[in-house]
């Protein structure tokens, strides 16, 4: 045997007694955003536009006015809710990648009476049955992959997957059939205003519900009954049956919950934000709110700050096409880039590396 | 093979097989192996002793390219070598069949036999197959090459990871507690084919803590304690005490002092217990027994041979098709337990502790602190719904005064323990709550002898206390001096009671094998 | 109704042809034990630097331009994109360890971007073309022409079914085949499906768990990628149509359970699939919408998925670490 001997150049541990201190961890989170944003600038050079400036009009144009804030704001609602939604199941360990398509059935049932029950119903007693029917078809639409998954055991990553392109296809036909407006236009028509959210401070009401749903969702997880079976469901399910719960109630439970806040944000998007239906109602906010969900920790708080800085994003990203001439699709990007950064951040946090010394070892 | 003295420095290096020297390895702040010299000889089988924890299976991953040693150095066959992967390892002719399997569960034999080996191209089944059964019948292994790893028994499974090295042309093999999951008959089996590989020139390092394993099957012992090589020695010029002494540092009394309770009585009546599993195969058949207040019943029986499922049948965990368990408090009427909710059956004084093979699986969750753990038995008390964090949190306290267990607070999770203190935490949660039938098994497992000792202790004060204790274990030595009265189980069946008192092991033995332990005719 | 079967298998054929490539590529990276939801991405950035390189190699060669080269040019380009896509993605779940869904959905969002960008920016920048880029009829009609002679072609029955399709549907195929024989027959193929199904075991028996993981999901991304570029350059008619790509690798996600997990599947599967996609327009049913027809394959893939795990058989399930990450040391 005559190979050389080597160590590995680097060698990895986790890391288990010494755990960072919070401090450190967020000085690393904080770091690698700031590398992203880099990463970014050095893209906008290269496309020939000064990226102080190109990221001074992405943040002047969303805070700097009114209608840019309220923009933000509009973005970030479901952004947040979606991502809120999705917690307990990631708790849970249960990969619900399904928010788009639960959106989607949400704003459906919503719309179904806004289109056909406005003139019966009262404006308050209108919303409140939207809302609810939206939640509930959410619920429905995440609790069916869950049943069979508490059942058979079968896949949810891959089940959610195929239940948005169905709930979609489902709006879309609605769209082209059923609730068409004017023929011909494959649109449904636009709400009557007694269907729409009413605005607070210059954005629909959604933005109260989901900041209600922000402290609300934190002491869910962490403070209730469900919480704490949510939690040990995720460490072991074996370990939850011991401890006496209902294993399969608990998944399903907790999916339809998950649902039936992606169908409040989905009747909040088709009430509030675009007081109509369409197929294409998530607007990729279900996919989006996933990589939130992820990087917040599953913590509600941090998910509003980074639901922000998506929707900054998206937003200033539309200035920047109009203004340099650099197509908007440089803000996915850009969030791919601060996505991946923040990913790749999370091993620091959790491992610890160690590169070789540099003598060489062997003889 | 003259040499009386065992020193490294007077062996001449031609008979080593291999030679480890200096070997220091760090997890973090733990020294798992402290500067440890080392060697094997050729054509020998060396036991390498050591309680849990003492750093045997870190050792020997060092040799088979799992760990990479952070001090020290290897030689094989006289030459220094650097392993860095199990690749590097079985090209030194190392190859280690660990403890637990490493085979892939979809692939036939062959298939998991040619895994790895650096031979591009075809995968010619047919011609592997020969090979495999070439092997088989050299050394006596029984063994089909298109059978897949979901349809065999654990000694298949085992037999299979032999091959595996062997095809590799290992000549130095590495045995990581091998017997732990077998009966005493294929144990037997397995120890004869050690003998024909060691008289083919093959040496072997087993890695044990059963000292009766020890003294029949190895020529020398390594001895093993927290990380330190305390002494290697000739098997022929030892004993059992010695060995133990050395392996914990002190003489202990290897006996459990068994305590008689004056007046037993019936607590539990289990009669014709069915249960299947999610596939519909039978996993207890008719199976009928009573358990004494004042007294602990073993369970022993080949993993898997339904255990897990009594215990989790009386525990309410599992649908029992028929059958009934009648339960009988001090003082209160006797109840079916059969059709109650675990929870009922917990708060009615029927307390689980179960160890799983990860520790952590089932009992306890890793990720949450004692508090939090506590929290599993009381979860559902009370009122509203927000969980009570207070009397968890006492009953942490008294837990961690009164077991000693080894925390920094009560939130660090349990899964940054060490094993003892996590079954510390388990069988203390359990106890805490005074329970009328305490259920444990594999309580021991994984742990040294003292904390083991400390865990016999507690069953025994249980049962002292006129609880009944269930005690389902692995190790047949200690059933015998610990258990009053042992349940031998057989495929889902009962296949009789013995008196611990007067039984033997080789008794036990036959039983777990075959109803009443007649020896099947042509069997 | 006049419902042409031949020409309708036809059609379905040149429109899985996409999905074949994703498919396939999707396989190779999942029989690995990682689940790339990037494929999306991946096939986004496929069709647009494959564009963008014939696109510029057609404004380079003017009139002597060659159809082999520029099928060549195509497939590198896209190739090299999936590649460095799924290396991006390989990086982070093999090497840092990050969670393979959200980094998937990370790598979607990138690549769809990234994708997205450089399809507009070359319409923005491609002056006098009134803001609409397209390559020269000799390309277009050279990527939709069949590659066997006109002979073959004119057999009845046989030829149309059998010989007139583009020359990516005959690639595709080959990589199906080639990967099946590779995972079924060859020892690569083998270590292959033991690191994902088990890469404590693999690596155990000396297997080099990230060389191969990496390997498998360069390569499969590469693969996947190239779908991206056979949309563009057959479907698309060489030019950029977000909306009609978009989905696709969905689509090709959906496919690969649908497979089990098997390449040979792939080939008729992406033909089912495609057939399904244009079924709407081929044999329209009065009372069944063209929406929900667009549903069925998604519906069938569920179906699929819940009797594959209803039945328990074990040759049938996902590879068994899919998704999740291998860190030696945690044994």
């Amino acid at each position: 045997m005559n190979k050389k001997d080597k160590a590995p150049l680097i060698r990895i541990a986790k890391r288990s007694k010494s755990v960072l201190s919070p401090a450190k961890v967020w000085a690393i989170r904080i770091a690698s955003l700031v590398i992203a944003i880099i990463i970014g600038g050095i893209i906008f050079a290269a496309l020939g536009a000064n990226p102080f400036s190109a990221y001074g009009l992405i943040l002047s144009s969303s805070f700097a006015k009114a209608t840019g804030r309220r923009q933000v704001f509009k973005l970030m609602i479901p952004l947040l809710g979606t991502a809120l939604a999705l917690a307990p199941c990631f708790k849970m360990r249960y990969w619900n990648i399904g928010g788009e398509g639960q959106i989607t059935m949400g704003a459906m049932a919503a719309s179904y009476f806004a289109l056909f029950w406005v003139d019966r119903l009262p404006a308050p007693v209108l919303l409140l049955v939207m809302c609810l029917a939206g939640a509930l078809f959410g619920g429905i639409w995440a609790a069916i992959p869950a049943v069979f998954r508490a059942r058979w055991g079968t896949n949810e990553t891959l089940f959610t997957l195929m239940l948005n392109y169905i709930a979609i296809g489902i709006v879309a036909w609605l769209q082209g059939g059923p609730w068409e407006g004017k023929p011909g236009s494959q649109l449904i028509p636009q709400f009557k205003d007694k269907a729409l959210l009413p605005r607070v401070m210059g954005v629909h009401c959604g933005w109260i519900i989901v900041a209600v749903l922000v402290v609300v969702m934190y002491v869910y997880l962490n403070y209730t009954k469900h919480g704490y079976e949510i939690s040990v469901l995720g460490e072991s399910e074996n370990t939850a049956r011991y401890a006496g719960m209902d294993v399969a109630k608990v998944t399903v439970r907790t999916a339809f919950l998950s649902g039936a806040i992606c169908g409040i944000v989905g009747f909040m998007l088709a009430s509030g934000t675009n007081g109509s239906l369409q197929s294409t109602i998530a607007n990729g906010a279900g996919f989006t709110a996933i990589t939130i969900t992820w990087l917040s920790q599953l913590n509600p708080f941090a998910m509003v700050a980074i639901s922000l800085m998506m929707a900054v994003l998206s937003k200033g990203s539309g200035n920047v096409q109009t203004t340099y001439g650099i197509p908007a699709s440089i803000s996915g990007i850009i969030t791919g880039i601060i996505l991946m950064s923040m990913l790749a951040c999370e091993f620091f946090v959790n491992y610890q590396v160690f590169f070789r010394r540099g003598k060489e070892e062997g003889r | 093979m003259d040499q009386k003295t065992i020193d490294p420095k007077h062996i001449h290096a031609k008979e080593q097989a291999v030679d480890m020297r200096g070997i220091t390895k760090r997890f973090g702040p733990v020294v798992a192996n402290d500067n440890i010299d080392l060697y094997v000889n050729k054509g020998e089988i060396m036991a390498l002793l050591g309680e849990n924890g003492s750093g045997k299976t870190t050792l020997m991953n060092m040799l088979a390219g799992i760990y990479m040693p952070d001090e020290g150095e290897i030689l094989v066959d006289g030459r220094h070598v650097t392993i860095n992967s199990p690749k590097d390892a079985l090209a030194c002719g190392i190859g280690m069949i660990h403890q637990h399997f490493k085979l892939v569960d979809v692939f036939t034999a062959a298939e998991n036999v040619v895994l790895g080996l650096e031979e591009g191209g075809r995968l010619d089944r047919a011609e592997i197959a020969a090979k495999v059964s070439a092997i088989a019948d050299k050394y006596g292994f029984k063994i089909d090459p298109n059978k897949k790893v979901y349809d065999m028994s654990v000694s298949e499974k085992q037999t299979l990871e032999i091959i595996k090295v062997l095809y590799r042309g290992a000549d130095f093999l590495i045995l990581d507690e091998p017997t732990a999951v077998l009966t005493p008959q294929e144990i037997s089996h397995l120890f004869d084919v050690l003998r024909a590989m060691k008289a083919d020139g093959k040496s072997i390092v087993i890695i044990t803590h059963k000292l009766n394993e020890v003294m029949e099957i190895s020529d020398v012992v390594a001895v093993l304690r927290k990380g330190r090589h305390i002494k290697t020695v000739r098997t022929k010029e030892t004993d059992p005490n010695a060995l133990t002494e050395m392996m914990v540092g002190h003489a202990i009394s290897l006996d459990i002092e068994r305590q008689s309770y004056d007046k037993p009585v019936p607590r539990l009546t289990v009669a014709g217990l069915c249960c299947r599993d999610n596939e519909g195969v039978s996993k207890l058949d008719n199976v009928g027994f009573v358990a004494y207040g004042g007294e602990i019943l073993g369970v022993a029986g080949i993993a898997g041979s339904g255990q897990k499922e009594l215990l989790e049948s009386i525990a309410g965990l599992r649908h029992v098709t028929s059958g009934s368990i009648i339960y009988t408090p001090d003082g209160r009427v006797p109840m079916d337990l059969v059709g109650k909710t675990p929870m009922e059956i917990r708060d009615s004084g029927v307390a689980l502790a179960f160890v799983p093979e990860d520790r952590l699986g089932m009992g306890l969750v890793g990720g949450m602190g004692m508090t939090g753990n506590m929290m599993l038995r009381s979860w559902n008390r009370g009122k509203g719904i927000f969980v009570d964090r207070k009397s968890p949190e006492k009953m942490a306290k008294e837990v961690y005064k009164n077991l000693e267990v080894a925390t920094p607070d009560l939130d660090f999770p349990v899964s940054k323990l060490s094993g003892g203190n996590v079954q510390k935490v388990l069988v203390g949660r359990e106890i805490a709550s005074s329970p009328s039938v305490l259920m444990s098994a594999y309580a021991v497992r994984g742990l040294d002898i003292n904390t083991s000792y400390v865990i016999y202790d507690l069953m025994q004060e249980q049962k002292m206390k006129g609880v009944a204790v269930i005690f389902v274990g692995e190790d047949l030595d200690v059933l015998l001096e610990l258990c009053d009265r042992i349940l031998v189980h057989c495929a889902g069946k009962v296949s009789g009671i013995v008196d611990a008192r007067t039984a033997s092991k080789e008794e036990i033995g036959l039983m777990m094998t075959s109803i009443g332990g007649e020896e099947a005719a042509g069997e | 109704m006049n419902f042409n079967l031949i020409r309708f298998i036809q059609a379905a054929v040149s429109n899985g042809a996409p999905l074949l490539f994703g498919t396939s590529g999707e396989i190779l990276t999942e029989k690995s034990g990682n689940l790339n939801l990037g494929v999306e991405g991946l096939m986004f950035m496929g069709g647009a630097f494959g564009l963008a390189g014939v696109y510029y190699y057609d404004k380079a060669a003017g009139d002597s331009v060659s159809v082999v080269t520029a099928t060549i040019i195509a497939l590198l380009c896209a190739f090299a994109a999936g590649c460095l896509g799924s290396l991006i993605y390989s990086f982070l779940t093999i090497s840092l360890r990050a969670n393979q869904n959200v980094t998937g959905l990370a790598l979607t969002i990138f690549g769809t971007g990234v994708g997205q960008f450089v399809g507009e920016y070359m319409r923005t920048t491609s002056a006098g073309s009134g803001g609409f880029i397209s390559v020269s009829n000799t390309l277009k009609e050279g990527f939709i022409a069949s590659p066997f002679p006109k002979a073959m072609q004119g057999i009845p029955v046989i030829g149309p079914l059998l010989f007139s399709h583009n020359f990516f549907v005959y690639l595709g195929i080959a990589i199906a085949l080639f990967l099946s024989w590779f995972m079924g027959k060859t020892r690569k193929g083998l270590y292959l499906r033991a690191v994902g199904e088990s890469p404590a075991t693999a690596d155990a028996a000396g297997i080099s768990v990230e060389k191969y993981k990496y390997l498998a999901t360069v390569i499969g991304g590469g693969i996947s990628a190239i779908g991206g570029v056979v949309y563009t350059m057959t479907i698309a008619g060489t030019v950029w149509m977000r909306d009609g790509l978009s989905g696709e690798g969905w689509i090709a996600v959906a496919l690969v359970i649908f497979c089990l997990w098997r390449p040979i599947n792939a080939i008729w599967g992406s033909v089912l699939f495609g057939g399904l996609m244009l079924l709407y327009l081929w044999l329209p049913v009065p009372f069944i919408p063209s929406q929900i027809y667009k549903v069925v394959q998604y519906m069938v893939t569920t179906v699929v998925l819940i009797i594959v795990s209803m039945r328990q058989k074990r040759e049938n399930q996902p590879p068994a670490s899919l998704g999740s990450a291998y860190f030696r040391e945690e044994r």
